[in-house]
């Protein structure tokens, strides 16, 4: 299953290449990607391991870009 | 925004004082660099030291804090500050950049329309377009935009395609037309029957496609952003390297002097620059081109396009218009056909021209049942209502013709193959295209010539292609040789292989992959029609034609909205100069930090140069990335 979300306020584009990496190395993503000129995270995986996916790639973003809202889109 | 350019320009000015005061008041100096620094950096400072508490060093605002308090604690606090204040100057430029870059790309996609009024017992209401569904109607007035695809019941209007083909002349619909959602109603009021719900509209399809685009990354950008993940570190210990190990070393040289070198390294460290202005590039070059009607699926594929240097054709739909009509008409000479009427009194050019009309009649009622192009185009010949009485028998043999009694006598329509079965002999005559041989009563009675068209601008497509840089066009077909070599002539194509069934394209097509070097790459441009396959296979395949068909999108990477050929041109061309563009801000950024490295490491360079290398740079990489964006006359 595919999930999209808006970063608002994401700022920088090494940090948006740091995120991608990172929750692509999360359990049961099978796809992810931070783009940084639409500001859009899209994140594809598990059905049953999306809660724990999205939960973990929040910790990172906010980790990476403390400033970063993220909106479902 | 606004504020933060209040703080830059507060900043400057009491930096400004600061440095005219001079070094007598040594004191009220120091005060007001400070204070110059606390108004301009202090965010930075805040963000690196909670960036620090959560385990996230080296990112910009730790290099840039370290850089400029390394600098005050050597005394050097003009520059300290300075390159604060240039930091922040520099993003204030970037962001507003990046951010115009985003709204234009977001204006060219601007195609999502806002509302539907759906008619609902008489009355309108405006819902959200999401919310129709298949079978609605809805209503569409002058100058709103078309929500969802459908098909118009009630009046005639002119339609702006433009957003989704990049074609200027507005196209004349009316009753029974089908509709794509994103185009704008010029006119007329319509009512429409909705007929795919707006996931599956054309914009949908297009947005999406747009937007995950930029998400298949290029080589190029694979490259950036390995090479940033070392870049960093590795500057980074270097600096560390450079303000210690040559103090320790030489006995003469001073920590002072060795740590400004280091902290102009710190400065340049920063990848941004590059992370930035590739993505960009190829976001720009994505988005000009579907503001001319061709959709990208990647920045990859964009890349492909431009080292592009060999390309293969379909024939049929590709470089011909794709619909057969009837081009000549051979009768048998010395047989006269219709015996009801006389041809007495006629003259011999009447006489000949009633022939070649009633051997078409003839053909048009043999194929009447039949829903082969070949057939509807002999009956679109035709023209005329035809009598269906007059048939009384009619099969149809696969792959070779029909056999039919029409007023009681046996007629034979088909190839030669149809012939030689009934061993009806003719002189055969070389003609190029599909011919149609019609015998009756065993007899030979004449032949009728059906051909595929060549677009109008096949040819100049072509030639255009040559000039940008593609050594070599082939095409593949499953018609027959000798069509095939007039359309090849008629084109100047390098080669062609015909008669190919759909498995012996992408056969042709493997083979022709395999006879490359490694880094050529061949496109395929197809329809779609029974050549996914191909397309698939190709290192691009470019489906032509539009959203028509959902397996061609599928399989295609790149997808040309309008049929032209010379649109191939158009995206070879936007494909290289978003690789220029995107290259020129590789080795600008590379070679302005190489450089500013390696004079700073010698004390040659302040650390303004420094400075220039991390923002000015960047903002110049933005901006000549926008160019990416500008696509017209290409």
């Amino acid at each position: 299953m595919k999930k999209k979300f808006t970063l608002k306020g994401l700022g920088c584009a090494s940090c948006a290449a740091k995120m991608e990496t990172a929750i692509c190395k999360l359990d049961g993503v099978k796809q992810a990607t931070v783009n940084y000129m639409t500001t859009k995270l899209i994140v594809e995986g598990e059905e049953d391991q999306m809660p724990a996916i999205l939960r973990e790639a929040e910790k990172i973003i906010k980790k990476i870009e403390p400033d970063v809202i993220i909106k479902k889109a | 925004m606004k504020k933060r350019l209040w703080r830059i320009v507060l900043a400057a000015v009491i930096w400004a004082a600061a440095a005219w005061i001079g070094i007598n008041l040594q004191w009220l100096r120091l005060v007001l660099f400070l204070s110059s620094y606390m108004i301009t950096g202090w965010d930075i400072v805040f963000k690196a030291a909670r960036n620090i508490v959560r385990g996230n060093v080296f990112d910009e605002n730790f290099l840039m804090s370290l850089a400029t308090i390394g600098a005050f604690l050597i005394g050097e606090y003009p520059e300290g500050v300075a390159v604060m204040l240039f930091y922040q100057v520099g993003e204030l430029f970037q962001n507003y950049a990046v951010d115009k870059s985003r709204k234009s790309i977001a204006d060219l996609m601007d195609i999502r329309p806002d509302y539907a009024n759906v008619k609902k017992n008489n009355e309108l209401i405006q819902m959200d377009p999401e919310e129709v569904r298949p079978g609605d109607i809805i209503v569409i007035k002058a100058g709103e935009r078309v929500p969802l695809d459908g098909e118009v019941l009630e009046g005639s209007s002119l339609l702006d395609t433009s957003a989704l083909t990049g074609e200027p002349v507005p196209r004349e619909i009316q009753a029974g037309s089908e509709i794509l959602s994103g185009c704008i109603n010029l006119n007329g009021v319509i009512t429409v029957k909705v007929i795919r719900e707006y996931e599956e509209s054309a914009v949908s399809r297009i947005l999406d496609l747009v937007e995950n685009a930029t998400n298949n990354k290029s080589k190029s950008e694979r490259f950036i952003t390995r090479f940033a993940r070392y870049y960093t570190p590795i500057v980074v210990i270097v600096a560390f390297l450079l303000a210690v190990l040559p103090p320790l070393l030489i006995r003469e040289a001073a920590f002072s002097d060795w740590i400004y070198r280091s902290l102009s390294f710190l400065v340049v460290s920063c990848p941004c620059a590059l992370v930035v202005s590739v993505p960009l590039s190829f976001f720009g070059g994505i988005g000009g081109a579907s503001s001319r009607g061709i959709l990208v699926k990647g920045g990859n594929y964009l890349e492909a396009l431009a080292q592009t240097d060999r390309m293969v054709f379909d024939k049929t739909g590709t470089l011909t218009r794709g619909v057969f009509r009837v081009q000549e008409i051979h009768c048998r000479d010395d047989q006269d056909l219709s015996e009801r009427d006389g041809l007495h009194g006629l003259g011999e050019k009447e006489s000949r021209e009633k022939k070649e009309r009633d051997l078409l009649e003839l053909a048009a009622l043999a194929e009447h049942f039949s829903n082969h192009p070949i057939s509807l185009s002999l009956k679109q010949a035709y023209g005329k209502e035809i009598d269906a009485s007059r048939i009384t028998d009619m099969e149809e043999i696969s792959g070779h013709g029909v056999r039919a009694m029409v007023d009681g006598k046996e007629i034979l329509a088909g190839n030669h193959k149809l012939m030689a079965q009934n061993m009806i002999s003719y002189n055969r005559k070389d003609l190029y295209g599909t011919v149609v041989h019609i015998a009756v009563n065993g007899e030979y009675a004449g032949c009728i010539l059906i051909s595929d068209e060549v677009k109008e601008d096949s040819r100049r497509a072509i030639q255009e292609l040559k000039k940008t840089g593609i050594r070599q066009t082939v095409m593949l077909t499953g018609d027959n040789e000798a069509t095939a070599s007039r359309i090849a002539n008629e084109l100047d194509l390098d080669a062609f292989y015909a008669e190919l069934l759909p498995e012996g394209k992408v056969e042709k097509l493997e083979e022709l992959l395999e006879l490359g070097a490694s880094k050529s790459k061949l496109s395929f441009v197809g329809d779609g029609i029974n050549d996914a396959p191909v397309l698939a296979r190709a290192d691009v395949g470019i489906a032509m034609g539009g959203l028509g068909s959902d397996a061609a999108i599928e399989a295609s990477d790149v997808v040309i909205m309008t049929d032209e050929p010379s649109k191939i041109t158009t995206a070879i061309r936007i494909a290289k100069k978003t690789m220029g563009i995107a290259w020129q801000n590789v080795y600008l950024a590379i070679a302005v930090k190489a450089a500013v490295l390696i004079f700073s490491a010698f004390g040659m360079t302040a650390l303004w140069a420094a400075i220039f290398a991390d923002v000015g740079v960047t903002v110049i990489a933005v901006l000549n990335s926008l160019r990416a964006l500008n696509v017209k006359g290409l």
